[in-house]
This record gives structure tokens, sequence and C-alpha cells, in this order.
């Protein structure tokens, strides 16, 4: 789906009114356009923003409503879960409802992508004010029609009725005259109250599920165009390798092949890479041809690159201090005057995003514009990308987003759009594909960045903590300076601001390998040890891990970030999460040698998550997860399904990446190649699932991340339970386990 | 390249590739039939499960001639007349799918298990569906789902 382009008009000139735009459609019908101005651009603009018309509402002249959503859709709800927000305060049965896939939208103020769980908070009020409007309209249109105060009209699921003479009007009768009137302006308009919701809230199947279960295409990997070839990019083993020279010759002359070439690509880690391109008439071919390729690499400085010689740099590092990233009160001396100081060293592994739809994308360069069709997460940074590498005009890069078989973060990136723009830049007239192998997709991941925590930290008589200390190492692409997209860590780390005596600091190791934002970056590997190192303070302390917790959380207070970065950590609400968790698992239940439950919370992306896990370990060290069960506040509950299977994802996911996975780096290069070698967790291996909601009265927020990192810490808490080991390292499969 | 005729959803179509093209590759790229997924092209992931003569098989692992003899039916063609079957109607209902591109192999791997039974326990889907990674990891409802449609 195209929309219009953008309207250059300068934004101080145009009203906060502009925000929704009502018109007729040729033919009959209603066509709200409506605009999102990000906070900062409204905040500069004094309300106002640039006019342009991202997204709209067409209610046709049969009644039917088209929502157009904004967001890709990666798996999180998103495609459902934005438009019941306008279908709710419309007042449209949901079942009148169709949803389209809107593409880039250029001008755009708020990001048009998927991450940070950020798409709920940062669209639930506007959304609810766009359907408010076009209610509004239609109550308006009525009330003209029947000439009868507005007051008097009611909106109600495609209907507006007028009690006192027990009328109704269809909404496909009024849209004609909805058209005409003056739009009222979004911030006045009245919302309804929540306790009438008829849709937020409820279990609502995802909009593509039927296409979904049918085999339709709906992801970039299904994309079919006229005349389409297909291509590989084939790539350097070793990070930051470049091709010298290859064998093309000899591929060009291979069946099925059209054609075959080096690309230069740049330096930039996250562009266009070096590589060779092949091109053929199907998939298959480009495939079968990557095993006689031959290309000569340069690939310097590899072999310093190496998981164990960075376990080894790390381990030294235990006993340095580290740069500081934040002090409170007096650390060395609360250790020192310690009857006893616990110490231990927590770590992770790199991790690829292993998205079941490998890479690929679509593209077709034709009279100077373009056209690209991608699962991308973020379209904008692609376009920015391609744009600048062939030197094109704004509006000469379109991209269409299609549905998305995964992301977790590994689609934030553009460097396979790059590559099939690049192909087809060359191949100019033709659309071509590229489609990477798994052994590619596991090869050229941007990784979750591996980590080390040197812990230190004592108890007091009263079995408080009275001292904490983390010394994080972790990794700079080629730099120790700065460290890795989603390799650091807030200075505010909880439990930082929570104990008296507390010390963050950090050493930046420089690596080759390419880092990037995984399912709830930094958070997904910090809460493991974090909450790991609590649980043994709470041993240490002789106290129950549940009490522990929750006295070390203190009184119900918003704790404010250093230097107001991001939002407060409410303690009561995690408090209340805990409570929730353990209640609903019968926390403290007696249970033989073997079996053991563990708790675990995390506060990230606004959202409170606390999970106890329930497990059995054989005495031969075979464990069986058992049962997770959350307790989640992320406020109220857009769609109850797709809330609920969020969860019940991530903890699994937080369990099949912290059992089993891992990638290693040799020689500068991945050796792990596709899932024999990289397992994923298979259903047999798949705890119960429960999952609570505390929808407290809190400004709703998002859900495709904060679930995941209590997961693996309430594991690996429940496995000392059982046994008295303590897992320290992932993947938990490393650590022995068998007891007698 | 040779000819090869395959008997796929009830229809013949005929296909001139490579001898070793894998039967993913031939419905995915020459026959327009994409909802067939390619996950790891080793057999490892169950994305792109199809049905040879009614059972389960790994379209990747499966070459064009090898197929050329039996009757394919792939997820597109499982409903007749737009009617889905309980098994797709419950995958609705239960909202299994989060990203969606895993489902076609699961439920043409869940559809094969209940023609053979028809009334499978927890450790019956377990051992059938082993063979299927879901990345998103909805085996909560998967298990449901089947469940559901086993008492349809």
């Amino acid at each position: 789906m195209n929309l219009s382009p953008t309207d250059t008009r300068h934004p101080a000139a145009i009203a906060r009114r502009d925000f929704v735009k009502a018109s007729a459609i040729a033919g009959g019908g209603l066509l709200l356009s409506a605009l999102f101005p990000s906070t900062k651009a409204a905040a500069a603009t004094k309300g106002s923003s640039i006019f342009a018309p991202n997204f709209y509402i067409k209610i046709a002249s049969d009644g039917l409503v088209t929502i157009i959503s904004k967001n890709p859709e990666i798996g999180q709800g998103i495609k459902t879960s934005l438009p019941m927000i306008i279908a709710e305060e419309l007042e449209v049965p949901w079942q009148n409802v169709t949803v389209e896939q809107a593409g880039l939208v250029l001008g755009l103020k708020g990001w048009q992508g998927a991450g940070g769980s950020g798409a709920t908070p940062g669209h639930y009020m506007d959304f609810r004010k766009v359907g408010a409007v076009g209610r509004t309209l239609l109550e308006q249109a009525a009330a003209q029609k029947w000439g009868v105060p507005v007051a008097q009209c009611q909106a109600d699921q495609g209907y507006v009725k007028h009690s006192a003479s027990q009328k109704k009007l269809a909404y496909k009768d009024l849209v004609d005259i909805a058209a005409q009137l003056e739009v009222p302006d979004p911030d006045s308009v009245t919302l309804k109250d929540p306790k009438t919701f008829k849709l937020l809230g409820r279990r609502i199947t995802g909009v593509d599920n039927r296409a979904i279960v049918t085999g339709q295409p709906l992801f970039g990997i299904d994309q079919q165009r006229e005349g389409l070839l297909h291509a590989c990019f084939v790539r350097c083993p070793v990070f930051g390798g470049k091709p010298r020279s290859a064998n093309l010759d000899t591929i060009k002359r291979m069946s099925g092949i059209v054609d075959a070439f080096i690309v230069e690509g740049t330096d930039d880690a996250f562009g266009l890479r070096p590589g060779v391109a092949i091109v053929a008439r199907d998939t298959w071919t480009t495939f079968k041809a990557q095993q006689s390729l031959q290309v000569l690499w340069q690939d310097d400085n590899a072999s310093q690159h190496n998981s164990l010689l960075y376990q080894e740099q790390a381990s030294q590092l235990a006993r340095e201090p580290g740069q500081e990233l934040r002090s409170d009160g007096d650390v060395e001396g609360a250790l020192a005057s310690a009857e006893q100081v616990l110490e231990a060293t927590y770590e992770y592994p790199f991790l690829s995003h292993t998205n079941l739809e490998p890479q690929n994308t679509t593209a077709l360069y034709q009279d100077g514009v373009m056209q690209i069709w991608s699962p991308t997460q973020n379209a904008i940074n692609g376009h920015g990308l391609v744009k600048e590498l062939f030197q094109l005009e704004d509006d000469k890069v379109k991209i269409d987003i299609t549905r998305i078989g995964g992301g977790f973060g590994r689609r934030l990136m553009s460097d396979f759009i790059c590559e099939a723009a690049a192909i087809a830049h060359k191949l100019e007239g033709t659309p071509v594909k590229v489609t990477w192998t798994r052994e590619q997709d596991m090869q050229h991941d941007y990784y979750r960045a591996a980590g080390w925590h040197h812990f230190k930290g004592a108890v007091d008589a009263q079995g408080k903590i009275s001292a904490w200390s983390d010394h994080f190492v972790t990794f700079g692409l080629d730099s120790t300076e700065k460290t890795g997209r989603g390799a650091g860590i807030s200075s505010d780390e909880f439990p930082i601001r929570f104990v008296e005596n507390a010390r963050l600091s950090q050493t930046i190791l420089s690596t080759n390998v390419p880092m990037g934002w995984w399912r709830a970056p930094g958070s997904c590997a910090i809460a493991f040890a974090t909450q790991g190192f609590i649980d043994e303070l709470a041993h240490q302390a002789q106290r129950d891990p549940l009490q522990f917790r929750l006295e070390l959380l203190g009184p119900d207070r918003q704790v404010a970030p250093a230097g107001k970065r991001g939002p407060d950590y409410d303690s009561g609400r995690m408090k209340n999460v805990l409570q929730l968790a353990a209640e609903k698992a019968s926390w403290g239940k007696k249970l033989p040698k073997g079996r053991g439950q563990g708790i675990a919370f995390h506060f990230s992306h606004r959202g409170y998550v606390a999970v106890v896990a329930e497990v059995t370990v054989a005495p031969n060290g075979s464990l069986s997860v058992d049962k997770l069960v959350a307790g989640v506040d992320v406020g109220p509950i857009v769609n109850l399904s797709g809330a609920e299977n969020q969860v019940q994802g991530s903890l699994i996911d937080a369990l099949s990446a912290a059992w089993q996975q891992e990638v290693t780096i040799e020689g500068g290069r991945v050796r792990q190649t596709n899932f024999d070698d990289n397992p994923m967790l298979r259903i047999a291996q798949s705890p119960q699932i429960e999952v609570h909601f505390d929808q407290s009265d809190n400004p709703p927020t998002g859900l495709g991340e904060p679930a995941f990192p209590p997961a693996a810490p309430a594991i690996a808490n429940a496995i000392y339970a059982a046994t008295g080991k303590r897992i320290r390292s992932m993947p938990f499969s490393k650590t022995d386990l068998t007891w007698t | 390249m040779s000819q090869h005729t395959l008997h796929i959803n009830g229809q013949n179509r005929t296909v001139d590739v490579s001898d070793d093209t894998p039967l993913l590759w031939v419905l995915r790229d020459h026959l327009g039939l994409v909802g067939t997924k390619y996950g790891c092209g080793k057999g490892l992931c169950g994305a792109c499960t199809v049905h040879l003569n009614g059972a389960a098989v790994r379209s990747c692992q499966l070459p064009v001639g090898a197929a050329a003899s039996g009757k394919i039916t792939t997820i597109e063609g499982l409903a007749r007349n737009e009617k889905l079957t309980p098994l797709q109607e419950a995958w609705i209902e239960h909202d299994v799918p989060q990203c969606g591109y895993c489902q076609a192999g699961q439920i043409m791997t869940a559809t094969a298990l209940l023609a053979s039974n028809s009334k499978p326990s927890d450790s019956d889907i377990d051992a059938a569906m082993s063979g299927n990674l879901c990345r998103c990891a909805t085996y909560t409802r998967i298990r449901q789902a089947i469940h559901t449609a086993a008492k349809a």
C-alpha cells in the first residue's frame, strides 16, 4: 500500500487540528487522514506538525472500515492491536474492519519501526483520539440530519442512535455528510470511559491469521514479481573481510546462472558489506552455485578474535576495577567490614537472532526509482542507506514493508536491503530477490553481545545487602571506548539505587564481531546475572528469596533514574507482580530434592514482570523445566490474546536461549551454522506456562520484550533450589547438574 | 534440466528444473506456492513440511524427481472451496501465530498427526511435533489448538 508522499508545508504554519483531516471518498465514503507527531516534534512546534497523511481510516459507503496499520508486524501483534484502539473509539464492530499494511511514508515525525516495545505507549492516546474524532463527526452528521442537538446522538457499533426518538442511522448513511463537516479538535473530543470498552481488553485473533493458516503470500520471502530473478550474496566468513577475486567465469557457466559479480561494498559494518553476488533463475541454483564458488578473501587480523581468548581476557579483568559508571556510598568500606564477602562471576555468550524467515529482500531498479519489498523493522534506515549508496533522491527509494517472519531486533539493520538494492541496481529493469541460506543468516548476524559480571557483595546482620559491586566486561566493535549496539549497561541497573553502598564499573573488550539489539537488549542477559547474584545473597542471608527481594525493593515509591533518563522505577508495581506470581505458583511449597522453585523479576521497557519457575533435575543431571508462572503489569491490556501470547513466547524463548544457545568465535568467524549446532527449544521441552496480568491503572506499555529477562534467572534459581548447584554461565547445558 | 510432472493439491503441474532441485524450491520459485517455507535447508526445522501421499515430509530434503510419483498436498491445498479444516479453524480460534512463518509447517505436521491419531495426548503431540521449530515459541497454543481440533 503506497500512501501519499510528504507534504512539505512549514510545520509552524499548520495547526494542531491538522492532526486529523476528513475528506470525501470518490464514489461515497469518509476518509480520515491522521498524522502522528512525535512528542518531541509536537513540543518543538508548539502543538503543530508537518501534515503527512501517513495513516488513514476509510469508512466506505457500504459501512465497511479499512484501517491502515503503519508499524511493521514482526509477530508482536501490532497489526491487530493498534487498529483495535481506533475501532474501539470509532465504535465500529471489529468484524467490519479490514487492516492494511502501510509502506514506508516519508516525512513522518514518529518512527515507523518495530523495536523497544514502544508502539503501544507511543500510539495509545493518539489512536484513541483519531477514533474519537471519527465517531464525533458521525454523531454530528446524524444530529444535522435529524435536526437534534449532537449531545442526544450516540454512536454504537456502526450506528448513531437518537435515544429520545428511537431513531438510528448506519454509518454508511452518514459518511457523506460527515465528510463535509469541520473536523473537531482531537484534543477536545470526548474519549470513551475505559469501563465502557467493548473491544479493548478482549481476546482478538490476529488479523492475518486466516492468510497464515492457508499459506497466502505475506512475508518478504514470498514476494513474487513478473520476471523475478533470484540471488544470493556471499560474504567473507571472517567479519570485515573483502573479496579480492573469485572464479566468476566458472560460476557463470553453470546451468541456470544468469550473472555473478563482485560487489565492492563499503566499510560500514551496518551498510552494504563487500561480497559476491550470484543471480539465477531460482533460489536453489544460487545455493548450489555457492558450493562451487571459490573466493580469495582479504581478511587481515582475523585470528586474534576468538571466544576462548575473550574468556581469558575477561577472567583476568575480574581482579581489576574497571571504569566506574556509578558509585554510591562506601562500597570498599562495607565490603571490608562484612563478615563474609561473596564473589562470583556470571557470564553469557554471543547469540544470534535466528529469525525463522532468513534475511531477504526483493528490489527493482527502474526509471531511476528503487522499489524495495522488505521484511524490515526499520524501513527508514534502509531508505537512508540505499539513497546514499546510489545517490538517489528521497522520493526515488520506495519501500513496501511485508509481514516479517520474526524480528527480535535483527531487522533493525538493513544490510540485506542494501544487498538487494546493489544487485537490482546492476540488473536495472529486472526485479531480483536476495535470499540468505540459514548458514549465512547464522554467520552474518548482528549478535547479542557476550558479557561477564564480576560481582562482590555482602549482607549485614539484618539480612540486607550491605554492599554490591558489579564489574561488567563487555564488547565494543573494534573499540575499547564505545560499547557495541545493545552491549551497554545502564548506570541505574538494578539493584543500583536500592542498595546504599553500590558500584557499577565497566571494561570494554575490542572485537570484530558486529553486535546488534536483541530481544530486550541488555536486559535479556543482565537480568540473569543480577537476579542470580541477588539469589546468592538471599541464601547467604538465609532468607526466603521472595521476602529478600520484597525487602530489597523497599517501600512503595517512584525511584527516579539518574539524570532523568528514562522512566521512574515503581517499586510498588514490581512488588505486586512478585507477589502475584508467587501466589499463583504456590511459592514456598514443599518439594522433594531434585525439584525446586526459583523466582526473579526485572523492569524493562516500562514493564514490570516477575517469574516463578518450577524445575525437576534428575540425579543424572537431566533438566526438565516444568512450569513458568508470570506476573505482569504493563497497565491495561489492549488485546488479551496477543498480550498473553507475547508472554508465553517470551518465557519459552528465554528458556531456549538460556538452556541451549550460543555463538562462538574462532579465527574471527562464527563457528555455528544451523539448528543442529545451535539448537532451538522444541515443543517437548517447553514447559507449562501461566500468565497473570495485574492490570494497573497506569498508561499501557509494550509487551514484546519485558517478559523475557526474568525467565532465565528464575529457572537458574529453581535449579539451585532443586540441586544446590548454582548456574552462573549460559548456556545452562554446559553446567553439570548431576546430584546424589 | 528436465521436465517433471507433479500432482499437487489435486492438479498436475509440469516444471522444467534440474533433477536435484528440492520440492520446496519447485513449489516456491516455479509454481508460486509460497506457503511452504524455507527455514534451514537440512530437515531440522520443519517449516517446509508438506504431505506426500498423506505423510508429513520435509520438502527441502525431497528432490523433485522423488516427489513426482506421489500425491503432494501443501498448505494451500488443505482448505476446500474456502472451507477451512477444523485444525486451521482451531489455529485461528487459539490465535496461535505470532510471526506466523513456521505455522504452515506446524499445521501440515499436525494434520498428518490427527489423520493417524484422532485423539492425541500431550505426549503424542510432543512426539509428533518435535521436528517443527517455532522461533516465537508458540508451543503452548499449538498443543491447545491440536486438542481443540481433535474434539471437533
